[in-house]
């Protein structure tokens, strides 16, 4: 695939695109802060033009926070240069994309402890305290 | 054969964890063009969902669909084989053959009846065509249907050729092809065209009515809104330059390079529906319009038949000159002859004339 | 139920095909027969040319004089602009340049969409506009027959049909656009036997009263 990306294209026009996807962006950020009610925008259901995405996650830029998910595939997340506005980039097992949100949250939710889990998490933990026959002083195995 | 468990519990055996299912989940929601506010649900009822036994059939067909259907990248095809359907025949993907193959489907449809999903690539001949046209293990491809229809609780037309009759039907038709809706009676369908269709919008078909268990909200073909619910032109990223009035003229004139407008090069982005320009194609790499070329419409029915893929939506598909000319011809014509009999008429009545003087007229009163 | 793009089809096809069939034929016909019947000899010696004054007349009557203009103003300027705007949007929109280029081979530059689109609108207006007048000015209601009503009607049904397929306000698509093909058939195949003749008869009169002016050596 590298031989394609090779030929050089010529992209003349700014397809205007990723401004009005910044604007909804905006808008969610501002209930965020007055309501803290968190959104979700699907990249994968705009009408990107070429180079419309690298241009929107470019005025995003780069924030402080990197999270990696192992979980049918690597799943990126990260803070970008706006706090509150995150991306998080699902792949699956064969690194393909399967879908890229802009999270606007406190914390994005798949980076939350699953209620589910927090459930099964104390008998998890009682488990481990039975088998290890005392897991003081020194830490378990794993 | 039997599928007990629902979809949450047999990922959980395959060891995915709670982040890996929403995370599915997400992507299904993507993939059904439904908004990740949609997760949650989409997660509770897939935990719930159990796997439909699937029944593949391809009539006459190029196996276009089934190349787009296993370049699915969301979910893997695998996932969908494995996890979310139960794909019980399907020709080409199927590892077995000849009687095992048919045994297969005669048993799927047996232990599931009433409750399979019926997916069919490709027309058929009708059935006052010659069923020789196209068999399959020496039954008739409208045999096959009508047997296989019976237990179906729907069936799925993937493909222009199943939902509209495609290339097969275009004039003349030498097959006398029918799309399966003309044959499906009073059995659910849902047509999924496109030649082939978006590779995502098949198994995401496929996902929704797992999912809700239920058929999707359609148009008057009975098509998901989901995702043929906007036009091509409509959701264009070069649509800003129709608006501006810049369209490319020819492929290789400055308005092709800077990307402008393809309608005067024959795209029917405005008369076609379906989900290219979101879910694009080749993993979201891109689709026909970003590479330059005018879409032709190949998710409408009739699109071989609706004239030249060159030619703007607006220009007739006849030979409208000849018909001008003809016409024009035949009312000068008419419209001479309409003359000459006119002037006939004012010189016999020239001819006839009798010239009356005021003093004879008084004369005889 | 109609299946829209069949509708369409059928609108662009065999339904295009007679529309226009009708439309050459008639407005041939009607053409032909006026010109071979010509006008009576004119065996007074002539004082000056037929053709300079009769294309020069062509164009002074096309502007209303000062007085037609002080009698009935509303008239002049609504008449005028939606007859300018319906040309606009007939001959320079892009589509109607490609169905034309692909009959009758010829093609000329257009206008951006939006111009288009506003032109349209404001045609729309002033032909609304027209019909209200027509229908409240007394003089105008007495001597208004069926055939003006329905001239007026086939030549708004192409306008508000095409405004309404540029901005796709009926689902499906198909659907618009066959409306307004099927609206600009109906227009074509009633021009040659109605009043609408005048889009060609007009000039031609024009030519020939500036003819005989001119030929008596008077200004027209």
């Amino acid at each position: 695939m590298s031989s394609l990306q090779d030929i050089p294209v010529h992209v003349a026009a700014e397809w205007g695109n990723a401004l009005p996807v910044l604007h909804e962006i905006r808008h969610a950020l501002e209930r965020l802060a007055e309501t803290g009610e968190a959104r979700v925008i699907d990249l994968n259901a705009m009408p990107f033009g070429p180079g419309d995405e690298d241009r929107l996650l470019g005025l995003l830029g780069q924030g402080e926070i990197e999270a990696r998910l192992d979980a049918l595939g690597v799943t990126q997340i990260r803070e970008t240069a706006v706090p509150g506005v995150w991306l998080v980039d699902h792949r699956n097992a064969d690194g393909e994309r399967l879908v890229l949100h802009v999270e606007i949250a406190e914390v994005p939710a798949i980076l939350r402890t699953q209620a589910e889990d927090l459930r099964d998490a104390v008998a998890a933990l009682d488990a481990r305290l039975a088998t290890g026959a005392s897991p003081f002083p020194h830490r378990p195995d794993n | 054969m039997a599928h007990h468990k629902t979809l949450g519990e047999s990922l959980r055996a395959h060891g995915v964890s709670r982040r890996g299912f929403l995370k599915f989940c997400a992507a299904t929601a993507s993939m059904m063009a439904l908004p990740p506010t949609m997760t949650p649900a989409i997660a509770a009822a897939l935990e719930q969902a159990r796997r439909p036994s699937v029944i593949w059939l391809s009539f006459q067909e190029c196996t276009g669909c089934t190349e787009s259907l296993t370049r699915s990248h969301s979910p893997t095809v695998e996932d969908l084989i494995l996890d979310v359907i139960s794909l019980d025949y399907h020709h080409t993907l199927q590892a077995a053959s000849g009687e095992a193959a048919e045994h297969a489907r005669e048993v799927a449809m047996r232990e599931n009846f009433g409750n399979y999903l019926v997916v069919v690539d490709g027309s058929l001949p009708g059935p006052d065509s010659n069923p020789g046209y196209s068999t399959i293990a020496g039954i008739s491809n409208y045999q096959m249907l009508m047997e296989t229809l019976e237990g179906a609780a729907a069936v799925v037309a993937v493909g222009t050729c199943a939902a509209f009759g495609g290339l097969p039907q275009a004039n003349p038709n030498p097959t006398g092809a029918v799309a399966v809706q003309t044959l499906a009676g009073d059995k659910p369908v849902i047509n999924v065209p496109g030649c082939p269709p978006v590779p995502m919008v098949i198994t995401g078909v496929l996902a929704q009515y797992l999912t809700f268990g239920k058929l999707p909200e359609m148009d008057q073909y009975n098509r998901p809104l989901a995702f043929f619910g906007q036009s091509i032109h409509d959701r264009c990223y070069r649509r800003p330059f129709y608006d501006k009035g810049l369209f490319a003229e020819t492929f290789d004139d400055e308005g092709a390079r800077a990307g402008w407008c393809l309608y005067r090069l024959g795209c029917k982005g405005p008369s076609t529906y379906n989900a290219c320009a979101t879910m694009r194609w080749n993993a979201g790499t891109s689709w026909p319009v970003e590479a330059g070329h005018p879409c032709l419409g190949c998710s409408e029915p009739k699109f071989w038949d609706a004239g030249g893929f060159y030619d703007a939506l607006s220009v007739p598909p006849g030979d409208t000159g000849s018909t001008l000319l003809a016409a024009g011809v035949s009312g000068a014509i008419i419209g001479g002859a309409a003359a000459a009999l006119a002037k006939r008429r004012q010189k016999a009545d020239l001819a006839e004339r009798q010239p009356v003087k005021i003093d004879e007229l008084e004369q005889k009163l | 139920m109609i299946d829209p793009m069949d509708f369409l089809l059928w609108t662009k096809g065999p339904m295009f095909d007679w529309a226009i069939a009708i439309f050459a034929l008639g407005m041939l016909a009607r053409l032909v027969e006026i010109f071979m019947l010509g006008r009576k000899p004119n065996y007074a010696e002539p004082r000056g040319g037929e053709w300079g004054p009769g294309f020069r007349t062509i164009f002074t009557r096309s502007v209303a004089d000062a007085g037609t203009f002080q009698r009935a103003p509303f008239n002049v300027v609504i008449g005028t602009v939606w007859h300018v705007g319906f040309f606009i949007a007939l001959l320079l929109f892009i589509p109607h340049i490609e169905l034309i280029y692909s009959v009758l081979g010829i093609r000329w530059p257009g206008l951006p969409n939006p111009v288009v689109d506003a032109v349209t609108a404001i045609t729309i207006l002033a032909m609304i506009g027209a019909l209200i007048h027509r229908l409240r000015n007394p003089v105008m209601k007495h001597i208004s027959t069926f055939e003006d009503y329905l001239v007026w009607t086939v030549t708004f049904l192409p306008l508000i049909t095409g405004y309404i397929a540029y901005h796709r306000m009926i689902d499906p698509y198909p659907l618009a656009l066959g409306l307004h093909i099927l609206a600009a058939e109906i227009f074509l195949i009633v021009l040659p036997f109605t009043k609408l003749t005048h889009m060609f008869t007009v000039f031609i009169a024009r030519w020939y009263n500036g003819a005989i002016f001119g030929r008596k050596g008077v200004a027209s």
